[in-house]
């Protein structure tokens, strides 16, 4: 399946190694992906509370890239492009007259957006357009043993009705059904659809941490060996900032994020070090082992 | 008739009891409301559990509480719709609302919160000059606006579960920034300013919010509050140029600056520039606080030398500080508010999806 391709910024930035891994995954899931490497940031929402305007136009850019390469299917793997992302384009499709002027704005450049593209986050495209029985039929190396817990960032599982989840697409049940496929067990814990705090780490940093702190623990103390989430911002405050967030909360963490191409990639038979879990800030030391290059706790063994 | 299990949470503080969970089957048709089953069970099986409500028609806001985990009006939530969101079994759980202190059972101190932080937004219009003579003349569109805020309740929902809060109980939170929008947003109102410096000078103010889109979702009424908020911090920082003690302002400019620049995000340039600049005695102490992430993220080579002092990805995005700078320059910024002019075509807002 082809997908027009947006990485994002942090996935090539502070998190290189979610990048790296999404290319080496695809090729395993027959995706291939057209990348739109002249597509700029998406705002992060950041941008909207400067000028809706200016939002508006960065975005139906991407999706006028998106379209001139004649796949109606973008994939991003950032929940917060995901979200951000999603607001403009409800703008931009609900309004012909303001669709024509941010289009106004395009002109330059020679491009328009004209409706003709769905963007859709690697785990909606791995659920909806790939199917979970698909995904299960490739899996190399199941994740018995291993428990992760999903999570998802609030850009993709807010606004629900903005975001397409309802009773036919329970997309706020993605990861879990994903990490279930990839034969691993779920942990449920008080913050699989809580904040990592991100947005606010210049503003208040105690705040940001916090959130980061207290929802790692909740998974700590639910048994987790390691978290997933498909938002490299989560992942910035989760594993980055985890040392700080350690020092605000008071405790000891030491809790393994990775990113949901890396968890697809290790379940798909790639190797920990291809799929760049020696980047981390906190080592996965728990998901795997390093010697052997397996996933912790294969069948017939104890989960380390 | 179908018969429908309610777990209620059930806790009196005075007691010195731990909380408990109490099941009450309520026989009772499934389009009757989650409010009619516990006052059913209040009725026929329990008399002590303690429900505030009043209007049973979603208007009073008084019977706010959790179901299923999630804030909701007790009123107007189905009891056959609950059931089929339920995370135990078929059981309705019904908790009381969360950022606030239980007085009993389902029961929660709105004073010592909600209202506290309402009051604190200063909700009343602080018109400027005399009144006219005869009424006041404002733009048709300003009025739609704020009717959006004005139809909030004060239920508490958002306030319940609101991410920020829950970390900062000082945060003045969703209801009363939606609150102190209706007011920003009246043309009638002379202290916009004074509201806009206030609210983004508290470090529990705007720029205290996390986005995390809870309140949307909330709010039974549609309000939506962080939309409010968002707005409030684009009046202040755009219209107003607010230069905040909390990095708000700064860290929009740097961010928009950053995309200028670079088309992708540089942020070994954003976080320093959200303090100021690298240099800037407010950047220095949180560069150093945050050595041990930063030594960390060199030695996993997630952050190269290079990579932090340039941005590989720069030269092709000419075309996107062209556009930037185009948007920016114009005198007048578009602004399209769904709350006031709607979808044009519903069945094509089902399609992009």
């Amino acid at each position: 399946m082809k997908v027009a391709y947006w990485p994002g910024c942090v996935s090539r930035g502070f998190t290189p190694e979610l990048h790296g891994a999404m290319e080496k995954v695809a090729p395993l899931l027959d995706l291939e992906l057209i990348e739109l490497d002249r597509a700029s940031c998406c705002g992060a929402g950041v941008i909207s509370e400067h000028s809706q305007e200016l939002a508006d136009t960065l975005n139906a850019r991407t999706f006028a890239l998106a379209e001139r390469t004649g796949e109606a299917l973008m994939m991003n793997i950032c929940s917060t492009c995901q979200g951000s992302m999603g607001e403009c384009q409800e703008r931009l499709d609900a309004n012909s007259e303001y669709r024509g002027a941010i289009n106004d704005n395009l002109r330059d450049e020679g491009l328009k957006y004209d409706r003709a593209v769905t963007n859709k986050n690697l785990a909606w495209v791995v659920v909806e357009e790939i199917g979970l029985d698909e995904l299960r039929s490739r899996v190399k190396r199941p994740l018995s043993g291993l428990k992760v817990g999903p999570f998802y960032g609030c850009y993709i599982v807010r606004p629900r009705e903005r975001l397409g989840i309802d009773e036919e697409r329970p997309r706020h049940t993605y990861l879990h059904q994903i990490i279930e496929a990839l034969g691993g067990t779920v942990i449920d814990y008080a913050g699989v659809y809580k904040c990592c705090g991100f947005p606010i780490i210049t503003m208040n940093k105690e705040a940001s941490l916090k959130q980061a702190g207290r929802h790692l623990g909740d998974a700590v103390d639910a048994d987790a060996d390691c978290l997933v989430t498909p938002c490299p911002l989560c992942h910035l405050n989760l594993d980055l900032q985890q040392p700080l967030a350690e020092r605000v909360v008071g405790r000891e963490l030491n809790l393994p994020v990775l990113h949901l191409p890396q968890l697809l990639g290790l379940a798909l038979g790639l190797e920990p070090k291809e799929l760049g879990l020696g980047r981390h800030v906190v080592k996965p030391t728990s998901v795997i082992d390093w010697t052997q290059a397996v996933v912790a706790g294969t069948p017939g063994e104890a989960a380390a | 008739m179908a018969e429908f299990t309610l777990k209620i949470r059930r806790f009196l503080p005075e007691s010195g009891e731990a909380p408990f969970w109490q099941e009450f089957d309520v026989d009772l048709e499934g389009h009757r409301s989650v409010l009619e089953g516990i006052l059913t069970a209040k009725a026929k099986e329990d008399g002590s559990i303690g429900i505030r409500c009043s209007c049973r028609a979603a208007i009073c806001g008084s019977c706010g509480v959790r179901i299923n985990g999630r804030p909701r009006l007790a009123c107007n939530t189905h009891l056959d719709e609950a059931v089929k969101d339920s995370p135990d079994g078929g059981k309705i759980v019904v908790e009381p609302m969360g950022n606030m202190p239980v007085i009993k059972d389902l029961i929660v101190d709105m004073d010592a919160v909600h209202w506290k932080k309402v009051r604190r937004v200063t909700p009343w219009l602080l018109p400027e000059g005399p009144p006219p003579e005869r009424e006041y003349v404002v733009p048709h569109e300003a009025m739609v606006d704020v009717t959006q805020t004005m139809a909030c309740i004060q239920c508490g929902a958002c306030v319940s579960d609101c991410l920020s809060m829950e970390v900062d109980p000082l945060f003045i939170g969703p209801a009363a920034l939606a609150k102190a929008y209706r007011f920003v947003g009246d043309p009638r109102d002379g202290a916009h300013y004074e509201r806009l410096k206030d609210l983004a000078e508290d470090p529990a103010g705007i720029y205290d919010c996390t986005h995390c889109f809870n309140c949307i979702d909330a709010c039974p009424k549609g309000v939506d509050p962080m939309s409010q908020i968002m707005r409030l911090r684009r009046i202040a920082g755009r219209d107003h140029e607010i230069d905040d003690r909390n990095n708000g302002y700064r860290h929009e400019h740097a961010f928009v600056e950053n995309i200028e620049k670079n088309g992708l995000l540089h942020e070994a340039d954003l976080l320093p520039d959200s303090y100021g600049g690298k240099m800037h005695p407010r950047a220095v102490p949180e560069l150093i606080d945050s050595l041990p992430v930063v030594t960390k993220g060199l030695a996993r080579g997630k952050i190269t030398p290079r990579k932090a002092l340039t941005h590989p990805h720069r030269r092709h995005y000419k075309d996107v500080r062209k556009l930037v700078q185009k948007v920016e320059a114009k005198d007048e910024v578009l602004e399209l508010n769904l709350y006031i002019v709607g979808y044009e075509d519903e069945d094509q807002k089902e399609e992009s999806l």
